[in-house]
């Protein structure tokens, strides 16, 4: 299973900073951990995170080993317009998720 | 002596009485007020409760038909909103079956096996633990209520034995470090009470969820002692007395933890 939760404020004003939360499921296993007989763990992490806002990119994270399982990414944005904030998780192993959320700006 | 020092030295033997037993109610304490603000924090938002992903796989499992039966949980228990409700909070609980206590998990397991005809799930597998996060889930906010009879007395009395004592090379008992020294702290981590009020729960340490038996085999691994099995009746009876003292305490799944 992979499933990620993100949490958008329903509406806002037009120019007001809304915060934005997102949790991803993932073991974010760093590719430094051996098995009990020796074997390498091989790396298994969420390599990128994108939200983009009525297509324009607004936030990106690049992320590496050490970064806990399950991440929690929390930014803000400005409440520009009308419309949806689309969220995507890509990382080894063809892991990719996306997410939505609509907001609307008075 | 004046009579100031002897009322000192009179309220400081009672504190040392008081240091050497069991919590008084008044006293008690989830791991959630010794815990940092920025932990829960995490916790009180289900927005960054990372145990909420579970709790989410849990709802569906609970809808999703298993087994020859080709039931799903849902089918005879309907919304677990409503039907779970305060479920978890009186678990360890007595089965006539077995004539002895079970724990949410083996629960879940014997109505898998028998209603649903599937094979039982591992402990803490992510599926099992999905489920008993859902189904506690459904007891947050409400009190911790283990009733106590003829029938459960035995394994009470059992567990309470085991956390006064003395086990392991270290040579130390539940009841030291959680009763007599949970202001303390153990490697710079405070010392909980040992109120089992939130899980399964999601740790830090771990990077993910688990249950009260985890814990419990993680605290014996700490004082060098033999860890019981998953599913054990020591670890039950243990937690069945853990539950019990904490009564009238509210439930938190799923707790953050550090």
């Amino acid at each position: 299973m992979a499933r990620a939760v993100v949490t958008v404020p329903a509406r806002a004003t037009r120019g007001e900073i809304v915060e934005v939360k997102t949790l991803a499921q993932h073991p974010m296993e760093t590719g430094f951990r051996r098995t009990q007989t020796g074997e390498l763990i091989p790396r298994d992490i969420i390599r990128r995170f994108t939200c983009t806002y009525n297509g324009t990119e607004v936030y990106r994270v690049e992320l590496h080993p050490a970064m806990s399982a399950n991440p929690l990414i929390a930014f803000s944005t400005i409440a520009a317009e009308t419309g949806t904030l689309a969220f995507q998780w890509v990382g080894d192993n063809g892991y990719s998720v996306t997410e939505t959320a609509s907001i609307s700006v008075e | 002596m004046s009579l100031r020092t002897a009322l000192l030295f009179a309220a400081s033997l009672l504190c040392a009485r008081a240091g050497a037993g069991e919590i008084p109610p008044s006293e008690r304490r989830s791991g959630y007020d010794l815990m940092s603000r920025e932990t829960r924090a995490m916790q009180d938002d289900d927005a960054t409760n990372p145990g909420m992903l579970w709790v989410l796989d849990g709802e569906t499992l609970w809808n999703r038909k298993a087994g020859a039966a080709d039931r799903a949980c849902s089918d005879c228990h309907g919304d677990a909103r409503e039907s779970m409700k305060a479920v978890a909070a009186r678990y360890p609980a007595f089965d006539a079956a077995l004539g002895r206590p079970v724990n949410l998990e083996q629960r879940i397991n014997m109505c898998r096996s028998k209603r649903q005809k599937a094979p039982p799930l591992a402990f803490e597998s992510r599926e099992l633990l999905a489920l008993a996060a859902y189904v506690a889930r459904q007891s947050r906010g409400l009190p911790i209520n283990i009733t106590i009879d003829a029938r459960t007395r035995p394994f009470l009395e059992a567990g309470r034995e085991a956390f006064f004592r003395r086990q392991g090379q270290l040579n130390l008992a539940c009841a030291q470090c959680h009763d007599d020294h949970w202001s303390g702290k153990l490697a710079g981590s405070p010392i909980t009470q040992a109120h089992p009020t939130g899980y399964p729960l999601y740790r830090l340490e771990w990077q993910g969820l688990g249950s009260l038996e985890r814990r419990l085999r993680g605290c014996l691994t700490g004082v060098r002692a033999e860890s019981y099995p998953y599913g054990a009746p020591e670890l039950v009876n243990l937690e069945l007395y853990l539950m019990w003292r904490a009564n009238g305490m509210r439930m938190e799944t799923p707790a953050v933890r550090p």
